[in-house]
């Protein structure tokens, strides 16, 4: 039932929203990648082979869309948002608010892969196979991405210095 | 029993099996330095939901409800649906009393399944936009019904006529408010009802006229989409649906109440 379809890719929009949003930060250019992958997602349904849940697809569309446009993009995500969030800490009053904000800041300084992953097994709550489907790589690399992930958030937001490699703590 | 680093994300991300989950809960017992590492990753999610999950109570940006292109396939269901009229008004007064009849003569007359159609055009915009917004708890409309003045006020004027809500306390509804939606050539209105139940109904009304080739005046139609019932209608120059997971009869009942009270009946 096509229309079925249809409801069930409209119900991903709000968590493709909040993906895009924890990938992109800038609330336009996050809009604009869910308003690609919807459209995309309209083309191809009727060639897609189920293989797997409509949500799971689509933020595998979302992943695709994502990647081209960085690499079509001068600057990395990492520099431009180094930038913007400079100052944004001193106008923050509460504890709650702050700590957020570093987070974000954390988030957003993370290489792209690993952002990816940590959204999706941590917000989008996606297991780890079906991460490995969509974004194409070996499960054991989702693994490492993910504990590459947390290591460095975690020394970034207990204000550690970050080692140009992350040592693994034993 | 070996505990790696990957049964560690495991178990804050709740991937792993009931008999790993207790040998790493064992496993940490007696490693201070491990659990403070498994506790920060745990905070690292919960702060990121605190981040990120207020992004799913906004009200969607209009542009991204609306198809920018139909595919083929989306006239391809229009013609289908378009050639099953289910039943005029004066055999939907009679399908309240006789529910059994009904799905007989649906099957009659050919229609698939329960005796619902596919559902096209407006018809099938109400129930996505139905099954978008009923399951929401925070946000399911956006004005409430404690400002219905205000609500009808609005949305009559962003339709460009004056609309109004009907009272469903009747037939046991309670408005609940109501939202605008992006409908294909203008704004829809969108109004939302709930029972003592919970159980929520939405009533969509468009000024877009009907899409399909029989589109008779005052023809009542039932299609269906998944779990979602859909009773459609087109008075004068309006479309309405009214959509519900409630049974046809029940919905049938409801759909009598609002043509009453819109000036049908």
């Amino acid at each position: 039932m096509v229309a079925q379809h249809e409801a069930e890719i409209v119900a991903c929009i709000p968590s493709l929203r909040r993906y895009a949003r924890g990938l992109a930060h800038d609330p336009e250019c996050a809009d604009d990648l869910v308003q690609d992958t919807l459209e995309r997602a309209w083309k191809r349904f009727s060639m897609w082979q189920r293989r797997g849940a409509v949500r799971a697809w689509m933020f595998g569309i979302m992943h695709n869309l994502h990647i081209d446009r960085l690499r079509s993009q001068r600057r990395t995500p990492e520099d431009a948002i180094g930038d913007d969030f400079a100052d944004t800490k001193a106008g923050v009053a509460a504890g709650d608010r702050l700590e957020l904000r570093d987070l974000e800041r954390a988030l957003q300084r993370l290489p792209v892969e690993h952002r990816e992953v940590l959204l999706l097994v941590g917000v989008e709550e996606l297991s780890y196979k079906e991460i490995a489907t969509v974004i194409g790589v070996p499960i054991g690399t989702v693994m490492s991405r993910l504990s590459r992930a947390r290591e460095r958030l975690r020394a970034e937001l207990e204000g550690r210095p970050i080692a140009a490699k992350i040592q693994r703590v034993k | 029993m070996s505990i790696h680093d990957d049964d560690l994300h495991g178990y804050v991300d709740r991937q792993l099996t009931v008999e790993r989950r207790a040998e790493v809960e064992q496993y940490l017992a007696d490693r201070p330095e491990d659990r403070a590492r498994v506790e920060a990753w745990q905070r690292q999610k919960a702060m990121l939901h605190g981040l990120l999950d207020p992004v799913l109570d906004e009200v969607l940006p209009p542009a991204l409800l609306v198809r920018r292109a139909p595919s083929p396939q989306a006239s391809a269901w229009r013609a289908l649906a378009a050639g099953v009229v289910v039943a005029v008004l004066s055999a939907a007064i009679a399908w309240t009393a006789r529910g059994e009849v009904d799905r007989r003569a649906a099957q009659a007359l050919g229609s698939v399944g329960n005796g619902a159609s596919a559902l096209s055009g407006f018809a099938l915009r109400a129930a996505v936009a139905h099954a978008v917004y009923t399951p929401e708890m925070r946000r399911p409309v956006e004005v409430a019904a404690d400002q219905e003045q205000q609500l009808v006020t609005w949305l009559s004027k962003r339709l460009g006529t004056p609309i109004h809500a009907p009272a469903l306390k009747p037939v046991g509804y309670e408005l609940i408010g109501g939202r605008l939606l992006p409908g294909e050539t203008g704004p829809v209105a969108q109004f939302m009802y709930h029972d003592a139940t919970g159980q929520r109904l939405t009533l969509y009304v468009t000024r877009e006229p009907p899409k399909s080739a029989d589109g008779a005046p005052t023809a009542f139609r039932f299609g269906q989409d998944g779990p979602i019932n859909v009773f459609y209608w087109v008075d004068k120059d309006f479309g309405y649906a009214l959509s519900s997971s409630v049974d046809r009869l029940e919905l049938t009942r409801v759909a009598h109440e609002v043509y009453r009270q819109l000036g049908g009946g």
